[in-house]
């Protein structure tokens, strides 16, 4: 694999997450206070960098068979979830997930909650908010440029993706001054989920002790191949439920019953 | 401490596993079985895995679309 798909993979990923943690933090410094706000982000953003810093090298000192196995198992078993919640909201099964009302739940929580002031922090609730949400957001891209840059033993190509994601979504933020609620996060997320499947089932199998026919280029059939069973998935579930939707359009879907509402683990992960 | 051991164990099964741990279940099976196809009875089952990530998805989306049905 060039370097290209390993940052386009790792830079839309990681766009997906900014525009979620870009939301939290607007919320946090439009309502309370930036200063608080931007050491909460700058708090988070060093951790993420150790992590990375730390687990990166770490990781590339194993085995490549064994890293194959493992890294391809938990990247597909990743990959699977986010195709699963993707045709589910774009089938009408699951509510599409709103960074403008996720920013208005955010903004009246935030205008509730009181000021406390710890040491240098002066405004405790707008640092945790931020500082939280940049941390979660940001853990899967760090899962995913780590898998990704680990396999290919190129960390350095996956860090510039991401670190080009989030200077995209935070210029444009910056300029907005809004939640970027017109970003196609479903059809980023669908995408998404096509290609970690695809390289997780590649290096899982690769790690299991396969030789796929054409070597990388098998690539070329698996990630087609990947999108349209889950693109079949989920027109035929559309179908079934009588919605109206592409995968990722926004709109609403015409539904028969209401959507379900957002998991919990949902709220964890940002998935 | 229990407590805290407790959150850091569910933040990770949701962030690995999330809502469908049959997901997980399927995708280990098909690798084990891929591994042992290789390497016992030396058969280069590339297709397995593909085909054991599309039935998880299929039996994943069944069952979150025939609770709500």
């Amino acid at each position: 694999m060039t370097d290209l798909p390993l940052i386009l993979t790792v830079f839309v990923a990681c766009a997906v997450e900014a525009v979620e943690a870009l939301t939290i933090v607007l919320a946090a410094g439009l309502t309370r206070q930036w200063r608080s706000t931007f050491q909460g982000m700058a708090a988070a953003l060093v951790v993420l960098a150790a992590i990375v810093a730390v687990l990166g090298p770490t990781i590339t000192l194993l085995p490549l068979t064994a890293l194959r196995l493992v890294v391809g198992a938990l990247l597909a078993i990743f990959g699977l979830q986010w195709l699963r919640k993707a045709i589910l909201r774009a089938s009408g099964y699951k509510a599409l997930h709103d960074e403008a009302s996720a920013y208005l739940r955010e903004v009246a929580a935030a205008k509730a909650a009181p000021v406390s002031k710890r040491r240098w922090v002066s405004d405790w609730y707008a640092f945790t908010l931020s500082f939280k949400g940049v941390l979660l957001e940001g853990l899967e891209v760090v899962f995913i440029v780590i898998t990704f840059g680990a396999n290919q033993h190129n960390l350095g190509a996956a860090v510039i993706g991401a670190a080009a994601a989030v200077v995209v979504v935070a210029a444009t933020g910056f300029v907005v001054r809004a939640p970027l609620s017109r970003v196609p996060e479903n059809a980023l997320k669908f995408a998404v989920g096509i290609m970690l499947t695809s390289f997780g089932t590649f290096w899982g199998a690769e790690g299991a002790g396969v030789t796929w026919p054409g070597n990388d280029a098998a690539l070329l059939v698996l990630v087609p191949a990947v999108a349209m069973v889950s693109l079949g998935f989920a027109a035929w579930l559309r179908r079934g439920r009588g919605a109206g939707e592409v995968p990722g359009s926004g709109g609403p879907a015409a539904t028969a019953t209401a959507p379900m509402p957002a998991t919990e683990s949902e709220e964890v992960t940002g998935r | 401490m229990m407590r805290a051991l407790k959150s850091f164990g569910a933040f990770w099964y949701d962030f690995v596993i999330g809502d469908d741990w049959q997901v997980a279940a399927i995708v280990v099976a098909a690798l084990a079985v891929t591994a042992l196809l290789t390497h016992v009875a030396g058969v280069n089952a590339w297709w397995l895995l593909p085909l054991g990530a599309f039935a998880a998805l299929a039996w994943s989306l069944y069952r979150a679309t025939a609770r709500k049905s």
